[in-house]
């Protein structure tokens, strides 16, 4: 019974994401390249310093009950 | 030997359903995003090095040591990456001043990974191995990034396996092994022109020995012969631990040139251990300099086998005193200044940017059910235990 909820909630979950995004394809940047100069400058890098960063978390992980969550997911600005 | 802060490992443990059916579901959406993602060409890292100094202090601790990273692009798609770090450990802690013999040692962690781009897809594989005089780990990443709409949005995939194996310093026939699993699912948005974005979820799962071999809990024995009216017997763990953690974050870029970041996460996990921890942080440059001062607060409740006194020996299935599993708050305030000596305009051979940074961290901690016991009180009337630190870091970065 559990794999059939689970298989009807990947269709419908996959059926949903197809058409919520059916259109992606035309959407337009509302933040264009030209205007993304003060995200591009280093103040707004979201880990400018991974190594002091990956040290850090590594302090809190150690004084502390909890872990995870806090990760920059990559990407940056695309000012490129 | 005692208490001692497992590697810096990053992942976590166990399978089952719900998390497999999660990394199906995600790689589902991701593999659905890409195929509508407008055609934007994505970006490798920076080509850098950073050579950096830590110095943690505090509580009876001293862990300094080196961390060296080292990253550059190879070819046009390929980015790879190496850290070295060590730590230097002088303990002298409340837990082994009370229950043990101050100890040194060193924990020394090397890291490889690479990334590669192919359009607006990043997938990036690493491999991280910590070893010390007792614990060994090693950890297995990989993550898929996927730009998409004009660069507006990033999505990130992320799987660890963790593989530990813990030891006993006193007892070379003493060998546990503890299995992590982690699952990340991270989306980055661009939201204003001054204003980005991150939302990550993770869900880990350990499995096998997660107690800390050196550790006791504190029972009450009326009939103890040192006439303290207690004594100690090992912790005791349970063998799985699962957590969710999700955190958001944004950084604005303020009228003037300097910048305000805010986080949030919240975590819980199946030893009822719920936290809150949330930071705001301000950067300012000025001239060749930039300034950043940070405060973090941290607010946890304590583990459910968590007890700073069982009321006798063995008297709970799972039972830990390790002051990390209680209740407790933590406030951290941060200062740091980094100088860029180095810019495009003057640059030396092939290194293009060179800055120094100096940051220092206080730490404090105050322990909601972990008492002191060197003040030497009444049983039960002992003091809290709070704890002072200070991290301290300075590190040389240079782009090339």
């Amino acid at each position: 019974m559990e794999k059939r909820f689970l298989a009807i909630g990947w269709v419908l979950s996959v059926l949903l994401l197809m058409g919520s995004l059916s259109g992606c394809g035309n959407i337009e940047p509302w933040v264009k390249p030209y205007e993304r100069d003060r995200l591009a400058d280093p103040i707004m890098a979201l880990d400018g310093d991974p190594v002091s960063t990956s040290y850090l978390q590594h302090v809190y992980e150690a004084r502390e009950g909890a872990r995870g969550g806090e990760g920059a997911a990559g990407g940056g600005c695309g000012c490129n | 030997m005692a208490a001692k802060a497992r590697p810096v490992a990053a992942a976590a443990a166990t399978s089952g359903r719900g998390l497999t059916m999660m990394l199906r579901y995600g790689l589902g959406l991701l593999a659905l995003l890409m195929a509508f993602s407008t055609a934007r060409a994505s970006v490798l890292p920076e080509d850098r090095a950073d050579v950096l100094y830590h110095l943690y202090t505090g509580g009876g601790v001293d862990i300094d040591g080196p961390s060296i990273l080292v990253r550059k692009q190879v070819g046009k798609s390929v980015s790879v990456v190496g850290n070295y770090y060590v730590d230097m450990v002088s303990s002298a802690s409340i837990d082994v001043i009370t229950t043990a013999s101050p100890y040194t040692e060193e924990r020394t962690q090397w890291s490889l990974g690479m990334d590669y781009l192919r359009g607006n897809t990043t997938l990036r594989v690493g491999y991280t191995s910590s070893e010390e005089s007792d614990y060994d780990a090693d950890t297995y990443n990989f993550s898929v990034s996927q730009d998409m709409f004009g660069g507006l949005t990033t999505l990130t995939l992320s799987y660890a396996l963790g593989d530990d194996l813990v030891r006993k310093a006193d007892d070379p026939t003493f060998q546990r092994d503890l299995d992590k699993q982690n699952y990340g699912i991270g989306l980055t948005q661009i939201l204003t022109k001054n204003l980005i974005a991150t939302l990550n979820f993770e869900t880990g799962t350990d499995e096998g020995y997660l107690n800390n071999p050196y550790r006791s809990v504190r029972y009450f024995n009326p009939s103890d012969t040192s006439g303290r009216g207690y004594s100690f017997e090992g912790e005791l763990y349970p063998n799985t631990r699962t957590s969710n953690a999700v955190g958001v974050r944004a950084r604005y870029f303020l009228p003037y040139r300097a910048a305000i970041e805010g986080e949030y996460r919240f975590f819980t996990d199946t030893w009822d251990i719920d936290s809150h921890t949330a930071s705001i942080t301000y950067i300012h440059p000025w001239r060749d300099y930039t300034f950043t001062g940070k405060f973090r607060y941290h607010d946890q409740t304590g583990a459910h086998f968590y007890s700073d006194l069982f009321p006798s020996a063995q008297a709970t299935n799972f039972r830990g005193r390790d002051k990390e599993l209680s209740e407790l708050t933590s406030y951290t305030f941060r200062l740091k200044a980094s100088y860029a000596f180095l810019n495009e305009s003057q640059s030396w051979g092939f290194l293009k940017k060179g800055s120094v940074t100096a940051s220092v961290d206080w730490l404090f901690v105050d322990y909601h059910e972990f008492s002191d016991l060197t003040a030497n009180a009444l049983i039960g009337e002992e003091p809290l235990y709070s704890l002072d630190a200070a991290v301290f870091q300075l590190f040389f970065s240079f782009w090339y």
